[in-house]
């Protein structure tokens, strides 16, 4: 049992700091937010120099083979500059998809290029009706024609990084109704392929989404990602790897988040003395702190655990962290907030920009009472008998 | 190799410092990256203490302790004495003064196996609290005359701290020690002295001058429970039972030998002895039986028509502390690695012990829940072990609501929370 990062990962991080130091400063990245489209093509292109996009790749697809702690790295130094650019839905997300089910040939097209930063991947998988619920897809497959080919058919919402990907990796029922946890198969399918209509929009937090409509979409056989059937099982395991990244990410939000604001309230002064000098807000910020360290021991824990081979492990570390990380970054997001009086509610000021985002990843891959749930049914409920 | 923002240490606190001033606790360096599951070598020692818990921990023992029974002064130095034998009665310890030398990893299973399968805590009062003084402060004599009886369980500790008038305002104290030649004269009045009543010795923070600043005249006095003058008075607490006495001091004679470091310097060392204790005040292990125990109590409650436990409404709660204690668990870790690495406790200590603290209450609160109306029957006769009857309810209830009263006191003793809070505040956020 070890708790610290290897050399070469603090090697990473370092270098990731000093590139986002030099190329995203926060007008910087007031810029990219307000691209067309939103994100900026010179630091994917950098993150790519510096092997942060192909770090978790296998070997064997141009990747140094790294882990979900690496991603941890990554993501937490991203966090802390709240980069808007689409790695948890490119990276995360649609390469370790194709790396862990795509066969041979799907691997070899796609993620020496994903790698390099020069092609875009998106999981088209929410649809309205879903929520976080993983079985709830609507959207059909029907064989299509006498090559094993498909028609795809349906709606996808909420796609992170939808409206910039080249290929969707799109979830579509190939058998069972609506709710099976089967017969949910994944599509590889070309952004710009007839039938597909993406409408992409701005969310909460100056990140980019779409929602796709699929229409009579027409796919070859060697489009499905992974054996007919086991969409639902090859999205949660990608998501349990998004859930890890954006606990990672939280963890660099939140540690920004209690810096400004104790930096603030040093320096604000009410009543002839600095604010920071209340004890109703130095136990507030002390609060903080401490769901901090609580979130980053629950992140350290998810990101040594989503690369085991144990499915339950998996839900049952995941469910955990998403919950304790949610409810640490509502605390977290609303204290800072709250600390920084008026000005927090700013637009200019940076907190307002921090919490937004903080905000979205509570919500994103399901928010804590929905993980809570799932702990909760999942949990050992002990002996019967004693 | 660089870290998490440039790194610095302070003089007297093993914290780092980012570049823009937030803390982050540090860990140690390794070579490999970072891996939470346990190796190979640290499967194998869990082994080796499970099999020597299901060997040597007496089954009466085992027994109370599980039941949440009364667990006598006998108990304790019984099985303290086993773990001596097994040279492991003081798993903090480093090998130099007779400790295991375990690692934060090893300290951990040890006590997550020994909390499992039933054994008596191992009293802090002298292990964790006045052995570290006793180590980095104290002289070669007093080391060589009390380290090892703390080890072999012949003698037990209690601390000295608090006054009637110094609670959290600790160096406020005004027990007296008038200096005659080569002994100490002490009068005053310690309290909330935890188990006063079985203890050989106890280890003071005295007034030994009033003309300066309240830090700079106290002294940290070793003294025999058995000296002439010592009166111990039992305080019954809101559980109906007496674990915390007062301590009255009338003209007690302690030789000067007996006092740790240096005269008026003893402040410093109820700092470093505080945040010993705060390490050990998370209380993991413990916590994950309870946590067992509460399931098991809930799972045996029916409510609805069904096991309490299938209320989801019910298991939601289970589920979120045990949420927090599994983060807790890892913290703590992280916590005990640091400190291993820079041999003093910081001010991390701090978060353990109001997480800690915080995550006990939770638990013996919906262990009292789950009994629902079962909790409101006093029978503390029921509480020894061997007790014939009459009984209201099942026997697993009998020390549920005294537990909850009893932990109240978790959050106030050993630095309140609040208090907590201003360390943290101080410490580690600079304000």
């Amino acid at each position: 049992m070890n708790f610290d990062f290897s050399e070469e990962q603090h090697q990473l991080r370092d270098s990731l700091v000093r590139l986002l130091d030099r190329g995203y400063e926060f007008d910087k990245r007031k810029q990219i937010v307000a691209s067309e489209t939103g994100y900026s093509r010179e630091v994917w292109r950098q993150l790519a120099e510096l092997g942060a996009l192909s770090i978790a790749l296998p070997e064997a697809d141009g990747g140094t083979g790294g882990t979900a702690v690496d991603t941890l790295v990554i993501m937490e130094a991203l966090g802390r500059r709240l980069v808007v650019e689409p790695y948890v839905p490119a990276i995360v997300l649609g390469a370790g998809l194709v790396a862990r089910a795509g066969s041979e040939a799907q691997r070899a097209r796609l993620l020496p290029r994903v790698g390099a930063g020069q092609h875009l991947l998106a999981l088209a998988h929410d649809e309205v009706d879903s929520r976080y619920e993983l079985a709830r897809v609507t959207t059909r497959a029907r064989p299509d024609g006498d090559g094993g080919g498909y028609m795809l058919d349906g709606a996808k919402t909420v796609v992170l990084g939808g409206g910039t990907a080249d290929t969707l990796i799109v979830s579509a029922r190939t058998a069972g109704e609506p709710g099976d946890p089967t017969g949910v198969s994944l599509f590889l399918v070309d952004a710009t392929a007839a039938g597909v209509a993406r409408r992409g929009y701005a969310t909460q937090d100056g990140h980019r989404a779409a929602d796709v409509t699929l229409t009579g979409v027409r796919v070859p056989g060697d489009a499905l990602l992974g054996a007919a059937g086991d969409g639902v099982a090859l999205v949660e395991h990608a998501l349990e790897h998004g859930i890890a990244a954006v606990c990672g990410e939280a963890l660099g939000v939140m540690a920004v988040l209690v810096d400004l604001t104790s930096s603030y309230v040093k320096t604000r002064k009410q009543f002839g003395v600095p604010i920071g000098q209340f004890q109703v807000l130095q136990h507030r910020l002390a609060d903080m702190l401490m769901r901090v360290e609580q979130a980053r021991s629950m992140t350290y824990l998810i990101a040594t655990t989503v690369d085991s081979s144990d499915p339950a492990a998996r839900r049952r570390v995941t469910a955990a962290a998403k919950t304790l990380v949610s409810q640490a970054a509502r605390f977290v997001g609303q204290g800072a907030i709250q600390l920084h009086g008026g000005i927090g509610i700013t637009d200019e000021a940076p907190v307002s920009h921090y919490f937004k985002r903080l905000t979205m990843i509570t919500l994103t891959f399901g928010d804590a009472d929905h993980h809570l749930a799932r702990f909760s049914d999942l949990m050992d409920r002990g002996e019967r008998n004693a | 190799m660089a870290r998490l923002p440039e790194v610095r240490s302070t003089n007297d606190q093993s914290v780092v410092f980012t570049s823009s001033g937030f803390v982050h606790i540090a860990v140690p360096v390794y070579a490999r990256g970072m891996d939470l599951s346990y190796t190979a070598d640290e499967q194998r020692f869990r082994t080796e203490v499970r099999s020597f818990l299901d060997a040597n921990l007496p089954a009466e023992i085992r027994a109370k302790v599980l039941a949440g029974k009364h667990v006598t002064r006998d108990d304790f130095v019984r099985w303290n004495k086993i773990l001596y034998q097994q040279g492991w009665s003081t798993p903090n310890w480093p090998t130099e003064f007779g400790g295991p030398g375990w690692n934060a990893a090893q300290q951990h299973i040890f006590e997550d196996e020994c909390a499992d399968a039933g054994a008596p805590p191992l009293m802090p009062f002298g292990i964790r609290m006045v052995a570290p003084v006793i180590m980095t402060f104290g002289n070669r004599a007093q080391q060589d005359r009390f380290l090892p009886r703390i080890r072999s369980g012949d003698h037990w500790w209690c601390q000295g701290y608090s006054e009637p008038g110094s609670g959290s305002d600790l160096a406020s104290l005004r027990m007296r020690a008038e200096r005659r030649g080569d002994i100490y004269v002490c009068n005053g009045q310690k309290t909330w002295t935890t188990l006063a009543q079985y203890a050989d010795w106890i280890f003071c923070l005295v007034r030994t001058a009033t003309d300066r600043r309240q830090q700079q005249g106290i002294s940290f006095l070793l003294i025999d429970m058995k000296s002439p003058g010592i009166t111990v008075r039992p305080i019954i607490t809101l559980d109906g039972d007496a674990e915390v006495n007062e301590v009255w001091f009338e003209d007690v004679e302690v030789p000067v030998d007996n006092r740790v470091g240096e005269e008026n310097q003893g402040w410093t060392y109820a700092k470093y002895l505080l945040g010993h204790e705060r390490t050990g005040n998370a209380g993991v292990g413990n916590c994950k039986r309870w946590l067992k125990a509460l399931k098991r109590i809930a799972s045996q409650q029916r409510a609805g028509g069904r096991p309490l436990i299938d209320d989801p409404r019910f298991r939601d709660r289970i589920a979120q502390v045990e949420i927090e204690l599994m983060a807790l668990e890892v913290t703590t870790m992280r916590v005990i690695a640091m400190e291993l690495a820079s041999q003093k406790p910081g001010p991390e200590a701090s978060i353990l012990k109001v997480q800690g603290t915080e995550i006990q209450q939770a638990l013996t609160e919906l262990q009292m829940l789950a009994l629902g109306p079962q909790a409101l029957p006093y029978q503390p006769a029921a509480l020894d072990a061997g007790y014939p009857g009459p009984l209201s309810g099942p026997d697993y209830a009998v020390p549920i609501t005294g537990r909850y009263l009893n932990h109240r006191k978790a959050s106030i003793y050993a630095g309140s929370n609040e208090i907590q809070r201003n360390i943290i505040a101080k410490h580690m956020l600079g304000l």
